[in-house]
């Protein structure tokens, strides 16, 4: 005999398939969604229903998008020339915040990650490939995660775009802002040193009498 | 809830939550071990990136009562990172961690494989070799005491030099002649399979590239595939250049 009535196990089993939801986590999520009044339940069910028929992924670049190209995509001021590319929507969302970036977009919707079978064909990157010369793409910035599937994403993709006679680019790594340097990993560490950068003397004008006196 | 320090190798992670990660380390004296990493994937963490697939760490974990643990401090001992910015050596090492993760088991201490992975790792990282991956597999199969049979045939124990000709898993080995079955087996990559397993790794590691080295390379995933009883996933995910 099943241990729920079969709507029950039916939602049990939905949530179940959710990212991130176990079994244990699936049930409690049920039984809290029959407790609470219909309404707010409802609430849920309709929102969900609202994303699934209103927002789709953009054709071009697979951000997520209301109509039919994403709103980056549909803004005739971007430079089309430089496509930073993201594993995640949500990664684009996070580069907007910056306010310094002005090109467009291109999202993987994953990284690869060979434990778990995922390979180049389950990414969109044959889709990023032929977008190269119909759109004269002539910089790409990988801005995948910089962890282990990230790195193997952005060493994947400089190898097929290099050929192409793009400039390939890659976000760098460091330190975090406001941080303390004694608690940076060495693999953290190692990078933002290699990735240290000339410091420009913020006053040229006294660097100049001491040349002086040496000559 | 105790704690306990050990060192270990991180073989994956998988993303808990908001922020978490769940990360399976395989350790020196605790087997395999799966524990929360609070925070790791924040930027501030102060995990950073000592907790990435392929880091071998000294750590200190809380073990509780449920099967997670919990990581509560962690040190690098080596992060292989020419391994980690090089695809064609992260795929290999890939491929090494995914047959550990499947033949280790959780809180049982199996010293030899985790001494056996840092050694490979560091070789990984020192110089690639076409047979490094396979000859890894082969080891671990041979600590499992699942070797092939190589010194005679594994059907009738035919031994004279020359006689073995085929090879053949479910016979558990090198065939002669007569009982030949399964697939042919040449007589340079005998010889390999039997330097792996009999103490010239070193020298079987120097070979470049060949048909007899391609040979042994599907010979050990067949091998070890078999011996799993599954196919590897990392193998053949990402196609390398
Ligand atoms: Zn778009
Ligand atoms: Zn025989």
């Amino acid at each position: 005999m099943p241990a729920f009535s079969a709507p029950v196990q039916n939602l049990v089993d939905e949530l179940g398939r959710l990212p991130g939801i176990g079994p244990k986590s699936a049930q409690r999520i049920a039984f809290h969604l029959l407790k609470v009044p219909s309404e707010d339940a409802l609430r849920l069910a309709q929102a969900i229903v609202a994303v699934k028929e209103r927002v789709t992924f953009c054709p071009r670049c697979f951000n997520v998008a209301e109509g039919d190209l994403c709103i980056v995509c549909a803004d005739d001021r971007r430079d089309p020339s430089v496509v930073c590319v993201v594993e995640d929507p949500r990664d684009v969302v996070a580069v907007e915040k910056t306010g310094g970036f002005s090109g467009r977009y291109h999202v993987l919707q994953g990284a690869l990650s060979p434990i778990d079978g995922i390979g180049p064909d389950q990414l969109k990157i044959g889709e990023l490939i032929a977008r190269i010369e119909p759109e004269g793409i002539s910089e790409v910035i990988l801005c995948t995660n910089p962890n282990l599937e990230g790195e193997a994403t952005a060493a994947y993709l400089a190898r097929l775009l290099q050929p192409l006679g793009v400039r390939v680019t890659r976000i760098a790594s460091g330190l975090p802002v406001g941080g303390d340097l004694e608690y940076a990993d060495e693999v953290t560490l190692g990078r933002a040193l290699e990735g240290r950068r000339v410091v420009e003397s913020a006053a040229p004008a006294q660097t100049r009498p001491a040349r002086a006196d040496q000559g | 809830m105790s704690h306990f320090r050990d060192q270990g190798v991180v073989l994956r992670t998988m993303r808990l939550g908001e922020a978490d990660r769940i990360i399976t380390l395989v350790t020196r004296n605790h087997g395999k071990v799966r524990a929360v990493a609070k925070g790791v994937r924040r930027t501030s963490s102060k995990f950073g990136a000592r907790l990435e697939p392929f880091s071998h760490v000294s750590f200190m974990g809380w073990q509780g009562r449920g099967d997670l643990d919990i990581v509560s401090q962690a040190e690098v001992i080596d992060t292989f990172r020419v391994v980690r910015e090089d695809l064609d050596r992260t795929s290999v090492a890939l491929s090494m961690l995914e047959v550990v993760d499947l033949v280790s088991q959780e809180r049982h201490a199996n010293p030899p494989l985790y001494v056996m992975l840092v050694g490979a790792l560091g070789a990984l990282a020192r110089q690639p070799s076409p047979l490094l991956a396979p000859a890894f597999f082969l080891k671990v199969l041979a600590l499992e005491g699942s070797a092939p049979v190589l010194d005679a045939c594994a059907s009738c124990g035919e031994a004279t030099p020359g006689s073995l000709v085929a090879f053949d898993l479910l016979d558990g080995g090198a065939l002669c002649t007569r009982c030949r079955r399964g697939r042919p087996l040449s007589p340079g990559a005998l010889d390999l399979l039997r330097r792996v397993l009999g103490g010239g790794l070193a020298g079987v590691l120097a070979e470049p590239r060949s048909s007899v080295t391609d040979e042994v390379a599907s010979l050990a995933i067949e091998a070890i595939e078999v011996h799993l009883d599954r196919r590897l996933r990392s193998v053949r995910a990402v196609p390398t250049g």
